[in-house]
């Protein structure tokens, strides 16, 4: 397993701004996920003061500790929130089996407007989780929306949703807007996930490697459009994603067949005109 | 003693026209007998409204179209083509 920490490319960042969360299959080790299974099933860890840093929240040799020192999760964490984020909160959700009710789809914690910062949330799957286990139910792209906690409760299936099914050790980090849920558990078998969701505490520009920032693949990534997006809205979402890109990337000139940049065009007169009015 | 309940179903669409595709589903069940959920399917039940339609469904409400608010205009938020559709059952 390499040891060095692995930062996002800027194609990969472009993914997460894009459809608001990144997927890591099978990045934890074997031994990791049956100890994190025991831990699990003997109930939830103690809470974290809210905005505690890391090392604080979860000492050296702790198994979140070492969750977050796996190379590819540190990596992508950095890239996305920063080095020394704040741990905002974090908990085991546990499914029994035939456990009977799903969540309804909503976004953690209130109506989020910021347009340039965002927090990340964390989810390890510490065993494979099947279709009948009924993992999480993600909307891919839905994280820019304003919508306040379940009030989109009514909405069951969206086209392109995303049902979980993973190897043991996956992990997902996703934009604290994504619009999600747990499923019901049609199985026989219990299911964990652990959830940590990070405050950034440095300017999240350009935190990850940025050697192909300038790549045809960034722009392909953002202008990806999604099954369940309204063909009017799409246009909107593509429009808000160009202005989180911009922020992150330190480019405020960037743009996607000149929709940002075509509605805030205001020529200046030329001077011997504006003389002359 | 024969009763009436109702099922509906709610249909997301791209646009606002009736016969456009459908992006989004969702069920409920008056008569007790499914449990419609979150997540329980990747595919819709019909590919349009106006299929529902076909299918014997009664629409009874579709959303108004609403002007953004202004400073809005570029915000996205719930999605806005929410078609509402009806069955009898007797039971």
């Amino acid at each position: 397993m390499p040891t060095t920490k692995q930062l996002l490319s800027s194609v990969e960042v472009a993914r997460f701004t894009a459809q608001g969360f990144l997927r890591l299959d099978g990045v934890v080790p074997r031994e990791m996920n049956e100890e994190a299974l025991g831990l699990f099933a003997a109930g939830a860890p103690p809470a974290v003061p809210y905005g505690t840093p890391v090392p604080v929240a979860f000492p050296e040799g702790s198994f979140a500790r070492r969750l977050l020192g796996l190379p590819s999760v540190a990596g992508a964490l950095e890239s996305l929130v920063g080095p020394d984020p704040a741990v905002d909160h974090h908990f085991v959700h546990t499914r029994p089996p035939h456990e009977g009710s799903a969540q309804p789809l909503h976004a953690d914690a209130l109506i989020d407007v910021r347009a340039d910062a965002f927090d990340v949330q964390l989810m390890y799957y510490p065993q494979e989780v099947t279709a009948g286990m009924g993992g999480t139910l993600v909307v891919p792209g839905s994280h820019l929306r304003r919508t306040n906690e379940s009030d989109t409760g009514r909405y069951q299936n969206l086209r392109g949703q995303t049902r979980l099914t993973c190897p043991a050790g996956t992990v997902l980090l996703l934009h604290h807007g994504i619009w999600h849920g747990g499923r019901r558990n049609d199985s026989d078998t219990v299911r964990h996930m652990y959830k940590i969701r990070f405050n950034p505490t440095v300017p999240q520009v350009r935190l990850w490697d940025t050697r192909d920032v300038d790549s045809p693949a960034v722009r392909e990534e953002l202008r990806r459009t999604f099954p369940w997006y309204e063909q009017a809205t799409a246009r909107l979402e593509i429009h808000n994603r160009i202005l989180l890109w911009r922020s992150l990337s330190a480019d405020p000139g960037f743009d996607i067949d000149h929709w940002a940049t075509r509605i805030t065009n205001r020529p200046a007169a030329p001077a011997a005109q504006r003389s002359t009015a | 003693m024969t009763t009436t309940r109702q099922q509906v179903l709610v249909l997301y669409l791209d646009t606002s026209a009736l016969d456009s595709k459908v992006v989004g589903w969702a069920r409920y069940d008056g008569t007790g007998t499914t449990r419609p959920t979150t997540g329980d399917s990747d595919e819709p039940p019909y590919e349009t409204g106006t299929a529902a339609l076909e299918d014997g469904w009664r629409l009874f409400q579709a959303s108004p179209l609403v002007p953004p608010y202004p400073g809005a205009e570029h915000a996205t938020s719930f999605l806005k083509h929410e078609f509402f559709f009806e069955k009898l059952v007797r039971q």
